[in-house]
């Protein structure tokens, strides 16, 4: 029978499994070396906004800004429309591939509004939100989706560097960037996402302890949405991340994902902290993927409609809209917001269908920014063959 | 004319004068400042630009080239080492997938100028993973350049014209010649992506790169005592490869032999002899022939000799070309 590491996770410490008897002495030094092993254990999150839209203490004490509630919602409202639109849009065959952020939207959102608009991000494949914030154009962030390019975005203009697939090799560009950050003697502060599923990568954990040994202006930011496509996150990790913040050497923090004012209050507080130079940070969002892994994914195989049910109450923009009301926001707000929202789904499928593809002679021009020989011939052959084609 | 240098000081030479033109350069790799390297080729570096320039990384490769990215990203120009050449298939993914793909993922927007510097090869009796050949990996990689020194003089340009290009160069270094001497003149003698012609020939070609240029050139000198006129290229760039010069050379003397210490089994020798069949079919009196190490993982120090390409390896070939 295979073992899971759930049932392993019940073990309070290795060895203690079939074989070693359960009755030993212990000896002083052993009493001695247990003293000094740490219990890493979980701290909850923190959290401002219950999962019924109400303030929790914390959220009391701080009290709410209204304006920015707002705000965040209206960019969590479209953050999700775009979601709904991409899937549909990816279901009568306009995109190849659509990759669901839906049920993150607080995470995303009260991150990246925590950042200046001089920071720049580093996001995995799954952030649309943070794009939508950052001005990034529906068109631009599904250019990728529908086929006609690698990347939709040019870096330069919304400082959102183009998404990476290959799981958290972007945590070392950010922890790079953030080093010439530093040797530019700028206070920007570099924030990178990524998942719990990245977070098994080498490049992940060595971009923590790079960051971690060289003190750098970079924020690490982990949506655990408790999925790696269908590998839960007790596969991937036996101490929480937030935990293993501490071991590298990085400032830990733990937050409700699903509650944007949290995410928001928690990630200003970290990157002011990076800012004023106190070294990088880790923020563990603990939230819920509530589609697919993407538009080919099927989660049904493998997580049951119970915990999709619990997640669903834990909704954070439900929960936000609860708050609002609560606070006196009446329906001209809503009502506002949902005719911006059809407008902007408008446009999106708009948007969508101005994409065209290009010749393939354009990836030959952008292979290599010098003159290259070798690569000028193959696209001479490729030029030649095509205009016989079309005559 | 020029000033004598060992080729690893060469290299030295040609970082200082590359961090002394462009204070966006910076050079970083395990044990590189306050040691100088394992071979001594950042030797002083630190104490002249400083540790914000030359940089002591964590024992981590992938982070090494990752981080070169981000640094490249905000306008930095790294040259990179790879303390050796088996500790580099850590970062194969950020070299392969991340910083030769930049490029065209971004649709031209983002350019990497990053050099990733490699001592290569074998014949030093070191230990295992401390003698690979490993440029076809790299070669086969669409979006990098793969140049390979032989030579001080080269070395101290060569190292310069990769730092200067924008896009990203493996640079190979001949680790057994670090400490052979030669002229290094003040100017580069050729562009980066050229192959050079040491020695015509008229009977056969030798073509190699790196520590096998040294062994090609003592063939070719055997050779000429037998009376057979045996030319000689430096590939020095692989990727792109010189085509031209290679079919020059292949035309003048219809043979070709090319030699390397990579296994040939899809070995940059497959790749030019290819080239040079579909090329120069009807100039050729031989199939082009390859010289290089078995299909093995590389062996113990006390085999190397057997298992490395040599003179006598070099000059059975030639006879197989000359007697086809």
């Amino acid at each position: 029978m295979a073992v899971h590491p759930t049932m392993l996770a019940a073990d309070p410490m290795p060895g203690t499994s079939e074989g070693t008897s359960s009755v030993t002495t212990i000896s002083p030094l052993a009493t001695l070396l247990a003293a000094q092993q740490t219990d890493p254990t979980s701290t909850p999150p923190f959290q401002l906004v219950d999962e019924h839209g109400d303030l929790t203490a914390a959220g009391r004490e701080v009290g709410v800004d209204l304006d920015l509630a707002k705000d965040l919602h209206a960019d969590m409202v479209l953050a999700r429309r775009l979601d709904q639109e991409g899937l549909a849009l990816q279901r009568q065959g306009e995109l190849h591939l659509w990759l669901m952020a839906w049920g993150q939207e607080a995470a995303q959102v009260g991150s990246v509004r925590a950042l200046q608009l001089s920071d720049r991000v580093f996001p995995s494949y799954r952030e649309h939100a943070v794009a939508l914030c950052r001005g990034i154009s529906p068109a631009d962030i599904m250019r990728q989706w529908r086929g006609v390019a690698h990347s939709g975005w040019d870096p330069a203009e919304s400082n959102v560097h183009i998404n990476s697939l290959v799981l958290g090799t972007q945590t070392l560009h950010a922890t790079g960037y953030a080093t010439g950050v530093r040797l530019d003697r700028s206070d920007e502060v570099v924030m990178t996402y990524f998942g719990d599923g990245a977070a098994s990568q080498g490049d992940v954990n060595e971009a923590f302890n790079w960051a971690a040994a060289g003190g750098l202006p970079v924020v690490f930011f982990c949506q655990n949405n408790q999925w790696a496509i269908s590998t839960p996150t007790a596969t991937q990790m036996r101490t929480p991340l937030h935990v293993r913040a501490a071991g590298f050497g990085l400032a830990g923090y733990h937050v409700d994902g699903n509650d944007v004012l949290a995410v928001h209050a928690v990630t200003q507080h970290a990157v002011a902290r990076v800012r004023a130079g106190e070294g990088p940070a880790l923020i563990e969002a603990q939230t819920y993927r509530l589609a697919g892994h993407s538009s080919s994914d099927d989660p049904k195989r493998y997580r049951t409609d119970d915990e999709l049910a619990g997640w669903q109450a834990k909704d954070p923009i439900v929960r936000l809209e609860r708050l609002l009301r609560s606070s006196g926001v009446d329906d001209t707000y809503f009502d506002e917001l949902q005719a911006r929202e059809e407008a902007f789904a408008a446009e999106v499928r708009e948007q969508c269908k101005t994409l065209h593809g290009d010749d393939l002679a354009v990836v030959f021009d952008h292979t290599y920014a010098e003159p290259h020989p070798v690569m000028e011939s193959e696209r001479a052959q490729h030029v030649a063959r095509r205009d016989r084609t079309v005559a | 004319m020029g000033t004598r240098y060992a080729l690893g000081a060469a290299i030295n030479a040609g970082l200082r004068a590359a961090m002394a033109r462009d204070e966006k350069v910076l050079v970083m790799g395990e044990d590189i400042a306050a040691l100088g390297g394992v071979f001594r080729v950042t030797d002083g570096l630190a104490a002249e630009f400083g540790t914000d320039r030359v940089v002591d990384t964590p024992l981590a490769e992938s982070g090494i080239v990752g981080t070169a990215i981000g640094l490249a990203l905000r306008g930095y120009r790294p040259v990179c080492e790879i303390q050796f050449d088996g500790f580099v298939y850590p970062a194969f993914d950020q070299i392969v997938s991340q910083l030769a793909k930049m490029r065209a993922r971004s649709q031209g927007r983002l350019s990497l100028p990053i050099v990733i510097r490699i001592p290569v090869g074998g014949g030093i009796g070191a230990v295992e993973h401390h003698s690979e050949s490993n440029e076809a990996y790299f070669a086969h990689t669409a979006g990098l350049r793969v140049v390979s020194c032989s030579n001080p003089d080269d070395a101290f340009h060569m190292i310069q014209q990769a730092i200067a290009s924008d896009d990203p160069v493996i640079f190979y270094e001949p680790k057994r010649r670090y400490w052979d001497k030669g002229e290094v003149l003040d100017e580069p003698s050729r562009s980066l992506h050229e192959a050079a012609v040491l020695r015509e020939g008229t009977d056969c070609t030798l073509v190699a790169h790196g520590p096998t240029v040294a062994t090609a050139l003592a063939a070719a000198d055997a050779a000429r005592e037998d009376g057979f006129s045996v030319g000689v290229v430096d590939l020095r760039t692989i990727s792109p490869l010189d085509v031209p010069t290679l079919r020059k050379v292949a035309a003048a003397s219809h043979r070709v032999v090319v030699v390397h210490e990579a296994s040939t089994f899809l070995g940059i020798g497959a790749e030019i002899a290819a080239t040079i069949t579909e090329e120069c079919f009807y100039d050729l009196e031989a199939p082009v022939l390859r010289v290089g190490a078995y299909n093995l993982p590389y062996p113990p120090a006390h085999m190397e000799d057997d298992f490395l390409p040599d003179v006598d390896r070099v000059l059975e070939a030639v006879d197989a070309s000359l007697s086809f």
